[in-house]
């Protein structure tokens, strides 16, 4: 039998919900990927589309706020979908915009209610500042983990999740407590881009890797090659320590 | 009451100048003492103010413009970008005024940043505005491109006659829809060339839908070549020679042409205007072009994703050592994501020679995920830079900056090379 390596990993809404650098998230997974020796396979998910079979890794991306009204019904009808993938484990990341539209509701400013999709038990309410700028933040599952954020929505977590952080520098979730981002299943949500996954690889290879077990059982990497891994490696961490003493 | 604020702001340029100082300082003391004397000055210009404004290209399209009008016989005031606008205005205008006020000139041509637009259009209605684009950069100033948008509509709903857009970015043309009483003029793409210039709504390419020209443009740029561009205007197509560099400088000379052909009207000396265009030389850090060490070195300025994919572009990388420096000052926004938006595989047969900058490895982190080889890290600009220069014997030499690194590259430059000083 010849070995089937591939994993793929689906985009969602990139026309709409692509901003701040979240392509740089499937980048990076494609390229750990094959850096490991599986084979990655990107395909993106538009409003509108059919929604592919086999996908292995989620990611979704920040938008707009007109983005998120342009996908808003598209989201409500792929709800039971991403739901049961996501009860069975499927790996995702969702920042920012989809991050706020899988949780409970987001309730404008204004006052208006933007139904989500419910995956993670949390609200989001409009602030009347944005929040903006570097952001450090520690998980026990994680280490520290880099990035910036740029939101006004605000978002709170319910029992039903855990934070993915809780904030050194910088907001994260809200400016009332100190956590950043959510955790559920695999899920990883998170208000950072920066993007996310470059500077914190150890949230691209628990996707990876949760993507590999869920597929075939277990991880196993064979590297191509040991000296770019001991380069990434090297660059990423380099990275993070500049991004970490810039200021706010 | 003015002639004495003027004569005390006078003094104060002068005294500020024999120091060796900014020029914010004279500026902010006639903004104390007479807070009226900018709109007051400016009032009185016979073909009133015209401002520039967009995300991006406002420095080389408003110095364009200043130079299409000047061959047309007028007197241009304007402005160079200050950190704070009004009070640069405020000084530059101490500098050209005479003793009682007057400005010997036409009209006012100034660039306009999107954030000091409201408070200045307030002050001062332009009578034609120029809105060049919404590009995704600055969003840790403004939130949201959309909100980029509504200040540039600002600018346009203030605007007494006539607005100019580009026609090909649709939220600056989107900006007509806000339009009252005044006329909207456009500049365009020849559909031949709109797949070259992809906005950030189709960033990620495959998708990407052109935009069928709905509205009729009064200049459009129809070809791109090495040293020189098409313009169709008036149903005839001129070739103009650029000393411009790059396809973005290249799209706002056509939003220059329009802007020119606006103000200037049925007037216009189209011989005239076309010869000064061909003369245009980039504004610093736009695709100048410097001698070191008797080869060319290139700077080009990268604000965002657009800005860096179109650079990459305009300038190919066969036969180049390549610098990238990055920072991440307030002036070149914190946000380092954008680098994440731009595709550099362009640079993967010749590799990037040294990447510098605050945010080097950011850089370096971003090009080995493109599988781009890196040879130097070298945060400090100061020694990246003598570094590159001394591993580039013999080649032309490039570097891709952000702004406060172009600052300080060309800092670094002036001691070993003649590089023009900007006041």
């Amino acid at each position: 039998m010849t070995e089937d390596r591939t994993i793929k990993i689906l985009q969602l809404y990139p026309r709409e919900m692509n901003i701040y650098g979240d392509w740089g998230n499937v980048l990076v997974l494609k390229q750990r990927l094959k850096w490991y020796g599986y084979n990655p396979v990107v395909e993106e998910y538009n409003a509108g589309d059919t929604f592919p079979e086999g996908v292995d890794i989620i990611v979704g991306g920040g938008g707009q706020d007109s983005g998120q009204v342009v996908i808003q019904q598209d989201l409500q009808e792929l709800a039971p979908t991403l739901r049961a993938l996501a009860d069975d484990g499927l790996p995702m990341l969702v920042i920012c915009g989809l991050y706020q539209l899988f949780g409970k509701f987001f309730k404008t400013h204004e006052g208006t209610l933007i139904p989500g999709i419910g995956i993670l038990d949390l609200e989001t309410h409009g602030g009347d500042v944005r929040l903006i700028g570097n952001v450090l933040s520690v998980s026990s599952e994680f280490g520290e983990i880099h990035g910036y954020e740029n939101h006004s929505g605000q978002t709170f977590l319910g029992p039903g999740v855990e934070p993915l952080a809780e904030v050194r520098k910088g907001e994260g979730n809200n400016t009332k407590d100190n956590t950043e981002g959510a955790r559920y299943k695999n899920v990883v949500a998170s208000y950072l881009h920066g993007s996310l996954l470059p500077k914190n690889p150890a949230i691209a290879d628990f996707l990876i890797q949760q993507a590999a077990i869920r597929k075939f059982g277990s991880f196993e990497p064979t590297p191509r090659s040991e000296e770019d891994l001991a380069e990434l490696s090297k660059l990423s961490e380099m990275a993070r320590q500049h991004a970490g003493q810039r200021p706010r | 009451m003015s002639s004495f604020s003027i004569l005390v702001g006078k003094l104060v340029r002068s005294a500020s100048k024999l120091r060796g100082g900014g020029s914010a300082l004279p500026g902010l003391v006639v903004e104390k003492i007479d807070p009226d004397f900018i709109r007051r000055t400016l009032a009185d210009l016979p073909l009133g103010v015209a401002v520039v404004s967009g995300t991006n290209g406002k420095t080389t399209t408003t110095k364009m413009v200043v130079e299409l009008l000047e061959s047309q016989g007028l007197k241009v005031f304007t402005n160079r970008t200050g950190s704070n606008f009004t009070r640069g205005v405020a000084a530059a205008l101490l500098g050209e005024v005479n003793m009682r006020g007057r400005l010997d000139a036409d009209i006012a041509v100034l660039e306009l940043d999107e954030a000091h637009a409201v408070h200045f259009v307030k002050l001062i209605q332009p009578r034609y505005s120029l809105l060049l684009n919404v590009l995704r950069d600055q969003l840790d100033r403004f939130g949201e491109i959309d909100k980029t948008t509504r200040l540039l509509e600002q600018i346009a709903r203030a605007t007494t006659e006539t607005v100019v857009l580009n026609r090909e970015d649709p939220r600056v043309a989107g900006i007509a829809e806000s339009l009252t009483t005044q006329r909207a003029v456009y500049f365009g793409l020849d559909a031949s060339l709109r797949s070259t210039f992809p906005n950030d709504d189709e960033m990620r390419g495959s998708l990407a839908e052109a935009l069928a020209a709905t509205q009729e443009a009064d200049v459009v740029l129809t070809r791109v070549g090495e040293a020189d561009a098409d313009f169709l205007v008036d149903g005839a197509t001129r070739t103009s020679g650029l000393k411009l560099r790059g396809v973005y400088n290249i799209f706002n000379a056509a939003a220059a042409l329009a802007f020119a052909r606006t103000i200037t009207g049925k007037d216009t000396d189209a011989e005239a205007l076309f010869t000064a265009l061909s003369n245009v030389e980039p504004a610093f850090g736009r695709g100048e072009s410097l001698t070191v060490n008797g080869q060319p070195l290139e700077l080009v300025l990268v604000k965002n994703p657009s800005g860096f994919r179109l650079g990459l572009k305009s300038f190919a990388a066969h036969g180049y050592s390549t610098m990238i420096a990055i920072n991440d000052n307030y002036a070149d926004g914190r946000d380092m994501s954008w680098l994440w938006d731009v595709d550099f595989e362009s640079l993967a047969d010749g590799g990037v020679d040294v990447v510098s900058g605050v945010r080097a490895y950011d850089m370096a982190l971003r090009l080995k995920y493109d599988d781009v080889p890196v040879r130097t890290v070298e945060p400090d600009i100061t020694d990246g830079l003598k570094r590159f220069i001394k591993d580039s014997p013999g080649v032309p030499m490039r570097i891709f900056c952000t702004y406060t690194a172009m600052l300080a590259v060309r800092r670094e430059l002036s001691k070993i090379t003649k590089v023009e000083v900007v006041s």
